[in-house]
């Protein structure tokens, strides 16, 4: 009886977790990795979603887009703005990680400044892209500005000349970003035990010193992590450059995100879009393995 | 311990106060910039030179916004459609935590590194195959759709931070309960969720602020100017009126004053939220 009363509880236990998982899996997979097939389906479809009865078209949209000049564009425009964007936000996030953390601030102002740093974080994309077209418009405040002190002869369209539509969104990016480095940053230096510091004191090490050997070192693993994400998730940003510029002008500003959107939703060529979709996918998936792997070498 | 008074060392200090307001000048001009328009009116926004402080202080745009039933249908749809998800996700996440940090399965990395592994899809390579599926299931431009779509979004940021948090919390607590013949379903909510509240807050903070800032998915599976949301709607006012300067930042502080409450009051927990992505 008890035998029998114990073997049942067993089979509760070893039954349970999955029943606790049950909800998020069906829909992970259902609304996830379900349509993760789908788009690769469509991918090799003629008129996918539009057709009820979509013909096969093998690698055809693939070659389309890989032969097409502005998918490249987008691919380089996606990559500076990436790449720029990961860079600034690293050091402007340690910059000022590490000025809040000095003990050269009294307590009380580095709080009310931790809290004033962290406050583009807050803002959605669109409200972000907002802001910044009004500080950029032709007639706006940092053009006034620039032309007051003679940085600029006159008034530059920022978002709608395609020499700097590219910096300029870029920019708002980086304004944007920095905060998630801060703030880790800023745990992580907490988290350094303070005696390294006093055993680099004591021999004599110099400030840029003990940054490079000791700082920097112990921040590496965060910096890494931080970094991928970061990388991930910009390649991916679509309202910001949606709403600053639409991806013009002509392409200059085009990203891999809005070049898929207009393929999908303004030249409706879901087939095509979706084989773009699914360009963006194994790049992240690419750099989520490696994501993944690093987490765990950890 | 450190010699504070040399001339060298005071230089330093005021270097480094000079550099922390041109980073505070940074950081907040462009969010003041806001603000300082909301209340100017719209030909104030672009005098020359530019007024600092609104010259002549007037709340016309946010009257303008809250007076116009069509925006408020903006917030509306956007709190309710956040508000659901959130509750939704808090739920189904709170179980699926409990499952990872209490019981010891066969799968359960390979489950882990899965949902770790979701948090990095590409939005908008989900958005083609939800377009198709919300259209053939005829919930185009509905509630339903949003709010399933967000769900998937929101769910493995749920767990991941749920399950951190249900680990800090001592074993012995539920096990007490399973000592006392009750099932792991009586501790979790007899033992666990009164504890976790706090992780229950963060989690739900997280959540709310993602779908309060999602726009590509409002922006394609919805239509009708009655379903959008308040980043849409931002957008449409752009459009429409594209001079409006004053009436799209005084929607644009509306459209920030939830998260900015929340951060205020609650910033352990929102900063919480923000990191949940890069600890595990």
């Amino acid at each position: 009886m008890t035998r029998q009363k114990r073997s049942h509880h067993r089979l509760k236990r070893a039954v349970a977790p999955y029943l606790y998982l049950s909800p998020s899996l069906v829909i992970i997979g259902l609304l996830m990795l379900l349509p993760m097939v789908t788009v690769i389906g469509y991918s090799f479809q003629n008129s996918a979603v539009l057709r009820r009865d979509p013909s096969f078209a093998g690698l055809k949209h693939y070659q389309a887009i890989f032969n097409d000049p502005v998918f490249w564009a987008s691919l380089w425009h996606t990559l500076y703005f990436t790449c720029m964007s990961v860079i600034f936000h690293m050091t402007i996030g340690m910059v000022f990680a590490l000025m809040l953390n000095s003990d050269r601030i009294n307590p009380t102002l580095r709080n009310v400044l931790r809290v004033l740093y962290i406050l583009p974080w807050l803002f959605t994309a669109v409200i972000i892209a907002v802001i910044w077209r009004l500080l950029l418009e032709p007639n706006g405040v940092v053009n006034s500005v620039l032309m007051q002190i003679g940085v600029i002869g006159s008034k530059v369209e920022w978002f709608s000349s395609p020499e700097t539509a590219l910096h300029a969104v870029t920019f708002a990016n980086i304004w944007a970003g920095y905060p998630l480095f801060m703030v880790s940053l800023l745990a992580g230096l907490q988290g350094i035990p303070k005696d390294f510091y006093e055993a680099a004191d004591i021999d004599g090490a110099k400030a840029y010193q003990k940054l490079i050997f000791i700082t920097i070192p112990q921040l590496m693993p965060i910096i890494i992590s931080i970094s991928l994400l970061d990388f991930i998730w910009t390649m991916q940003v679509f309202p910001l450059i949606w709403i600053t510029t639409g991806g013009g002008p002509i392409y200059s500003t085009e990203v891999l995100s809005t070049y898929t959107y207009k393929l999908a939703f303004s030249s409706y060529n879901l087939s095509q879009a979706s084989a773009s979709a699914v360009v963006i996918l194994l790049i992240s998936l690419g750099l989520t393995l490696f994501y993944i792997r690093y987490q765990k070498a950890r | 311990m450190r010699k504070r008074h040399t001339p060298k060392d005071r230089l330093i200090t005021v270097a480094l106060h000079v550099a922390l307001a041109a980073g505070l000048f940074f950081a907040a001009f462009p969010i003041y910039w806001m603000l300082s328009s909301s209340f100017k009116s719209n030909t104030e926004i672009f005098a020359l030179p530019p007024t600092v402080l609104p010259k002549a202080f007037t709340l016309e745009a946010y009257a303008a916004i809250l007076g116009d039933p069509v925006k408020l249908r903006f917030f509306f749809n956007s709190y309710f459609v956040a508000g659901a998800v959130t509750v939704l996700t808090v739920l189904i996440a709170l179980l699926a935590a409990y499952g990872f940090s209490r019981f010891n399965f066969r799968g359960k990395g390979s489950l882990n590194t899965l949902i770790i592994s979701t948090q990095t899809i590409p939005p908008i390579t989900l958005l083609i195959p939800f377009f198709g599926l919300v259209v053939s299931y005829g919930i185009f431009d509905t509630y339903v759709a949003l709010i399933l779509t967000y769900l998937v979004f929101t769910l493995p940021y749920a767990i991941l931070l749920m399950t951190g948090y249900l680990n800090t919390l001592p074993r012995d607590l539920d096990e007490a309960v399973a000592v006392d013949g009750g099932s792991s379903w009586t501790a979790l909510w007899r033992v666990i969720v009164p504890i976790s509240l706090p992780g229950i807050v963060a989690t739900s903070v997280y959540t709310f602020l993602l779908c309060w800032n999602e726009f590509l998915f409002a922006l394609t599976l919805t239509k009708s100017t009655s379903m959008r949301t308040v980043p849409i709607g931002i957008q449409l006012l752009m459009g429409q009126h594209a001079f409006e300067w004053n009436q799209m930042m005084a929607m644009s502080v509306l459209g920030s004053l939830p998260l900015l409450l929340i951060y205020l009051i609650a910033q352990r927990f929102f900063l919480a939220g923000m990191t949940a992505g890069s600890v595990k």
